[in-house]
């Protein structure tokens, strides 16, 4: 039982630790063939965490150690969250009934930490940034509520484990597929919200007016906005774990291949991440929020549609 | 065939969250269009490929898919308009209105006493949303264009009630329906240009203003 646990906590640590920022390199040479450059190589975000760890710290003396906390918590949230959440076929290691909640909440943890950071530097101009960003994903929030509600009425499960089990083919297969279809969609875009992805937030830009997430992380600097940035790519194939798992239900009943099988999946997701952001224009700020509630009542809708 | 018909029936309900949700008209004409040619390929899909069904279908798709949204985008280009402006009711709470309606179309959908073989698929709650969707358009919108796009909705809602009975309908009656369509939409074409040539805009708000 416990060397179950261990062996499982390190295949999923592993596969976590090591793989994350490969999807960001995946998703920008992505976007560099799709504009016709050769772009940076595939393990760029590796030598830019690198760089940034040998830095020195610089903290401004204004700021107190709620700024420190920010990026401390921004990168424990998403190691904490991944332990909950199966990848492809490899089951969870820690799982109870209800985890769910804690699931969509440690992120909701880990975004006032990384506001009140952004808050505690007295700029304006991040305090305009942490706004925008509690807007978005409070708005956001429904909806990952709501498609986790339609596949615990599948599964009759409450822990995160039974969500997202092996029941998930069969039900593609019945009557709830359409229902299936939706949230994959509704999971697919707050996907994009949360790791501020294009038609939602430019991760690139640094256009004052139109920044979100990017205007948040301004002051930190060295090794804590390495953490910010390792934490960001561990958030993003945490969340992507579940769209994977979503669409690509298989499992082969060996680890190895069904770990090989769901980091597939996650780079054929950064690359339909990347070719998104190429044929993409941005959405005016007023839209987004806009966008979300749609995404919210199509998850209700999905969730009418199951209940019936 | 059959398993065809709840995809497309979803498709429909989402396009209709579109045109709720969207102030850009040329794509909610698009949109619009689209949902023309996925209702015509429903009968196929639900009767196979008979004459009257071959028929129906054919017809929905030169009129609601191809004719009548021409028309439409003819009619953008040249009164210049792109954007609808902001409505009555404005667009995210009449989204939420549509969302709350089509909920409550597939609510009220199961307490009908329909026939058991209507009662599994989406047809009659698809039918009931798409039509009130329709209505939302109709009332809230200030474009006259959107107003049209509304008209067409409701008539594809009850396109869709038509499909379920079209075994027990004669073609005749279902030709004249698509006729009188296509005649209310060049009237409102009149209308609309009646409309910009006296204002120079096409807010009908401006026809409750009384002359002195």
């Amino acid at each position: 039982m416990l060397g179950s646990l261990a062996l499982s906590l390190t295949i999923h640590l592993t596969l976590l630790l090591l793989f994350a920022p490969l999807l960001q390199g995946v998703i920008t040479k992505t976007k560099a063939l799709f504009a016709g450059r050769i772009g940076a190589p595939l393990l760029q975000p590796y030598y830019d965490l690198i760089r940034l760890m040998r830095k020195g710290f610089v903290f401004s003396r204004t700021t107190t150690w709620v700024f420190q906390a920010g990026p401390v918590v921004g990168l424990a949230v998403p190691l904490l969250a991944s332990l909950l959440i199966p990848f492809g076929a490899l089951t969870a290691p820690i799982s109870f009934e209800g985890d769910l909640i804690l699931f969509v909440y440690l992120f909701g943890l880990a975004r006032f930490f990384t506001a009140t950071a952004a808050l505690d530097t007295g700029s304006s101009f991040e305090g305009m940034g942490a706004v925008r960003e509690v807007t978005f994903s409070c708005l956001a929030e429904p909806t990952v509520l709501f498609t986790l509600l339609v596949l615990a009425r599948l599964c009759g499960g409450l822990s995160l484990n039974a969500l997202f089990g092996s029941h998930l083919l069969d039900a593609w297969h019945s009557e709830a597929g359409a229902s299936l279809g939706l949230i994959l969609v509704c999971l697919f875009v707050v996907l994009l919200v949360e790791n501020s992805r294009i038609p939602f937030d430019d991760p690139n830009t640094h256009l004052e007016l139109t920044m979100i997430h990017e205007v948040m992380v301004l002051d930190h600097s060295g090794p804590a906005f390495g953490m910010i940035l390792y934490g960001a790519s561990l958030k993003m194939m945490v969340m992507g774990a579940m769209v994977v798992r979503l669409a690509m239900p298989w499992q082969t009943g060996w680890w190895l291949s069904d770990a090989l099988l769901f980091l597939a999946g996650l780079i054929a997701m950064a690359v339909f991440i990347g070719v998104i952001e190429s044929i993409m224009a941005r959405l005016r700020l007023p839209r987004v929020p806009q966008m979300l509630i749609g995404t919210s009542l199509v998850s209700i809708f999905a969730l009418v549609l199951v209940l019936r | 065939m059959i398993e065809l018909i709840n995809p497309l029936l979803l498709a429909v309900i989402l396009i209709n969250f579109f045109t709720l949700g969207s102030a850009r008209l040329g794509a909610c004409i698009r949109m619009v269009a689209l949902q023309g040619g996925l209702l015509a390929l429903l009968p196929l899909a639900a009767h196979g490929l008979s004459g009257h069904a071959l028929f129906l279908g054919a017809s929905a798709l030169i009129l609601k898919g191809i004719f009548i949204p021409f028309l439409l985008l003819r009619a953008i280009r040249e009164v210049r308009i792109r954007r609808e402006v902001e409505p009555i009711i404005g667009f995210v709470p009449t989204l939420i209105l549509g969302a709350l309606t089509t909920a409550g179309a597939f609510i009220f959908a199961d307490f009908l006493p329909l026939i058991a073989e209507h009662r599994e698929g989406f047809y009659v709650p698809t039918a009931l949303a798409t039509m009130f969707t329709g209505f939302l358009l109709l009332i809230t919108r200030r474009k006259a264009i959107t107003q049209i796009l509304g008209y067409l909705l409701l008539e594809n809602g009850i396109f869709i009630f038509g499909v379920l009975l079209s075994a027990a309908m004669p073609l005749m009656v279902e030709a004249g329906v698509l006729l009188d369509l296509l005649v209310g939409v060049f009237v409102m074409g009149i209308v609309l240009n009646h409309i910009n040539r006296e204002f120079s805009t096409l807010n009908t708000e401006r026809l409750s203003a009384l002359k002195e």
